[in-house]
């Protein structure tokens, strides 16, 4: 039994509950892809050509420095979206994406999906719509960590 | 109408009877209430205030004393005649008789390689109290509830108050802070006492009438001077425990009072309060309920440990000291605090209002804060949020 | 009421500032306690401070607390070394019922119990834990462990993670720091609900640590459809007498020493933790 694409990725949380017609327009941008641990996804400064919907497995996002290596910001499983910076100009990572285990990912054309909102913008709003709850909960999440909430009070 | 006195050994009183006692008869009260064993204390004038002190006979009673008492506001003054009981609350509260201000809670001695402990609860005469107002045994009432019906009592605590003998002594003359007619914990009071005296000043004469509440109440009668109860006497009460109602100008509204300050926690009148508020803390010190206490231990040279335990106050900065820092730094959620837990959140807790209306928080507040006020303006501003200013 | 004389018999640095002391009774037998429950601790000349036991019932052995040094009666526990003699009140207040003498709660219904402990959160959480563990290998349930520190070397109990591993248990751990060596995750401990694989409709949760983080993972677990109503949160005051007298740990309609520090989430708790003190 084979998984379409369409269904595949109806299963993803940014995906899921959009119309049939706006996965299809999805599907047209996508494919499926795997990485080994430590791969990288996403390179600072490349362009922001290519984001990944997480299916399986873990992604560190790090930023390097010399000496210290790739310092992990954020860890994301499956579930998860690595890279936002396709969204907007200049169209160019900021931050290193390494997999931390086996990868399974599906790969989407960023430019590809552009151009699909720009001409569908009903699919183009509830794109963003969801991108925008994604990018909330990860906004959210890390406020609460620049709190350092378990630090004690003078530390703070 | 008049009758004589039968000799005490051939009076059959009971709890529930009226007698009629002659001042006399209350300076023979508290020699019998000596005699029967007790220490008895009750209202002194003591450094330009009405307090509680230790009485000998009726003339350590505030006879011929009167009290002017309004927010931030109190003094006493001679008015020259016989009535002993013509004032309201004063600052000190019989709560400081059953929960001392300071207590030493064990002493522990090292012991070859343990600690030896000594708890033991000091064996003092029993408490007869004689001149307790309504509202101070309505406030005994709820410090009963936290320090002697819960779950694990304090045994000093208990040990004070189930022997302590009470005679309450209705309200003639309330102050303008009181509002224990809005509380159900005065002027007048139906139970909860040995004895309960009214002092009537008319035309029959300088007198008290006596309700008798206990059977240790009813020996202690017999064993003075008295008449039997007279329906004048009764008469005269009535009308002046309705003047005293009527006297009393503050009032709470407590009809949902408890929900309206739990939904009422953004309420920018607590930053109002908060302007005025010293934090002082001299509101719950005065309060005859409050019970907050500090634990603290000392130790001396040999290595023993006393712990003790002294009064504290919500409005203490490090009363809610956790770990780094107070939870609540501000006077604004201090005063917040301590506002909704007497008049709200004590409910859930005790079942029942923490404050009793004697008004001595308003009358003792440096700077006149008035909770009857605080609520209403709380009342009136109901679910407020503070607004944005506009430039 | 005085303090039972207990001596230390064993004592672990768990982290920088965090120290596992065990005791035994100089007199007497162990204390006996529900998983959740607290006991007031004296350094003899020091003071007493409010430290859950982060014992099991059915562990054998001494009474187990954990302790940061946070303070003067804190940090002089930490500085208690074998022999030492520590005073033990307790044990007060409510439990996470999980043990078999409890009052019903909420686990006994559910098929999973997420357990979510944020720093030394988990310390309070240990022997509920262990019960659930045990007790999951006699029903069939799951047991998820979600811990949160604030990096690696801030994370406890690492024997105790491993064997509620071992034992089936799903063990999850994130920091909100990574270091070069930490092979682990790093970010928010709501990050990790998305990874365990819990069945929301019959779930219960056990949640302990800073006060932001229970509110935000009691909401997380609401949002992702667990019945609010079986989520357990432990909350922490100014405790000085366990005994209800002392009148500091208030908090709302709650004094936390009598009917804390476990508390149900749902109603009047989730509108208390969103109340602004300051």
């Amino acid at each position: 039994m084979t998984t379409s694409m369409a269904e595949i990725l109806a299963a993803h949380p940014l995906v899921a509950g959009l119309s049939g017609d706006g996965v299809a327009l999805l599907v047209g941008c996508a494919k499926n892809v795997v990485f080994a641990p430590g791969d990288l996804l996403i390179i600072e400064g490349a362009p922001a050509d290519t984001f990944y919907l997480v299916r399986r497995g873990h992604v560190a996002i790090e930023v390097h420095a010399p000496g210290r290596g790739g310092i992990v910001i954020e860890t994301v499983g499956p579930g998860a979206v690595v890279g936002w910076s396709w969204l907007v100009p200049p169209y160019q990572w900021t931050f290193d994406a390494r997999a931390t285990d086996d990868v399974g990912a599906i790969a989407i054309d960023g430019a590809c999906l552009r151009a699909k909102a720009l001409s569908d913008p009903a699919f183009g709003y509830a794109l963003l719509t969801k991108v925008s709850t994604e990018l909330l909960a990860r906004l959210q999440a890390t406020r609460l960590r620049l709190l350092d909430l378990y630090a004690d009070r003078d530390e703070r | 109408m008049s009758t004589t006195t039968p000799p005490p050994s051939e009076v059959s009183l009971r709890r529930g009877d009226v007698v009629r006692l002659w001042p006399e008869g209350l300076d023979g009260l508290i020699g019998v209430l000596r005699d029967m064993g007790y220490d008895v204390k009750g209202p002194t004038v003591r450094d330009g205030a009405i307090v509680p002190g230790r009485l000998d006979g009726a003339h350590d009673l505030p006879v011929g004393w009167r009290d002017e008492q309004s927010p931030g506001r109190y003094a006493v003054h001679w008015a020259n005649d016989e009535l002993a009981f013509s004032w309201a609350v004063g600052p000190g509260s019989w709560k400081a008789e059953f929960f001392p201000a300071a207590q030493v809670q064990w002493h522990a001695e090292r012991h070859g390689d343990t600690y030896r402990f000594n708890e033991s609860v000091e064996s003092l005469r029993p408490l007869a109290i004689v001149g307790a107002r309504p509202c101070e045994l309505a406030a005994l009432d709820v410090l009963d509830r936290v320090l002697r019906d819960g779950a694990l009592p304090d045994p000093r605590y208990v040990a004070r108050r189930d022997g302590a003998f009470v005679v309450v002594v209705e309200c003639a003359r309330p102050a303008s802070t009181c509002f224990c007619s809005s509380m159900g914990a005065g002027p007048g009071i139906e139970g909860g006492f040995d004895l309960a005296l009214t002092e009537l000043s008319d035309a029959d004469g300088h007198r008290y009438l006596v309700r008798i509440g206990s059977e240790r109440g009813a020996l202690a009668i017999a064993r003075v001077d008295h008449e039997q109860g007279l329906d004048v006497d009764r008469a005269a009460r009535v009308i002046q425990l309705d003047a005293s109602v009527v006297g009393m100008t503050r009032q709470l509204e407590t009809d949902g009072l408890a929900e309206l300050l739990v939904r009422n926690q953004e309420n920018p009148r607590w930053l109002d309060v908060a302007e005025r508020c010293l934090s002082c803390a001299n509101c719950t010190l005065v309060c005859p309920t409050c019970f907050c206490s500090d634990v603290h231990d000392t130790t001396d040279v040999t290595g023993a440990v006393t712990r003790n335990r002294t009064w504290s106050s919500c409005f203490d900065l490090d009363h809610s000291f956790l770990h780094g820092g107070p939870v609540r730094a501000s006077s604004s959620s201090r005063y917040r605090q301590w506002m909704t837990h007497k008049l709200s959140t004590w409910w859930d807790q005790f079942d029942t209002s923490g404050c009793v209306g004697c008004g001595r928080c308003i009358t003792w507040c440096p700077v006149g804060i008035d909770i009857t006020d605080e609520a209403k303006a709380i009342g009136r501003s109901d679910r407020a949020l503070a607004v944005g200013r506009s430039r | 009421m005085t303090p039972a004389v207990h001596r230390v018999v064993e004592r672990r640095e768990e982290t920088r500032d965090v120290t596992t002391l065990m005791l035994e009774p100089v007199e007497g037998p162990r204390l006996a306690f529900r998983p959740g429950q607290f006991n007031m601790l004296t350094a003899f000349g020091v003071g007493e401070v409010a430290i859950s036991v982060s014992g099991a019932p059915r562990e054998e052995g001494p009474l187990r607390h954990t302790v940061r040094d946070v303070g003067a009666v804190s940090h002089a526990l930490c500085q208690r070394q074998v022999g030492d003699l520590v005073g033990v009140r307790g044990p007060f207040g409510s439990d996470w019922r999980v043990s078999p003498d409890c009052a019903p709660g909420p686990i006994l219904d559910v098929h999973d119990v997420v357990v979510i402990a944020g720093g030394i959160g988990l310390a309070p959480l240990r022997g509920a834990v262990h019960e659930l563990v045990a007790r999951s290998h006699e029903t069939g349930g799951r047991v998820f462990v979600l811990v949160g520190a604030r990096d690696p070397s801030q994370v406890v109990y690492h024997d105790d993670l491993e064997a509620w591993d071992r034992e089936g248990a799903v063990v999850l751990v994130t920091v909100d720091r990574g270091t070069p060596e930490w092979r682990g995750r790093v970010g928010l401990v709501t990050a990790l609900l998305a990874d365990a694989g819990f069945d929301p409709s019959s779930t219960a949760a056990l949640i302990c640590g800073p006060e932001i983080m229970m509110r935000f993972s009691a909401r997380a677990l609401v949002d992702s459809g667990v019945d609010a109503s079986r989520i357990l949160v432990s909350l922490e005051r100014n405790m000085q007498c366990g005994l209800g007298w002392c009148g500091h740990c208030q908090l709302g309609p709650f004094l936390l020493c009598r009917d804390g520090p476990v508390v149900p989430y749902s109603g009047v708790v989730s509108t208390l933790l969103n109340e602004r003190e300051r």
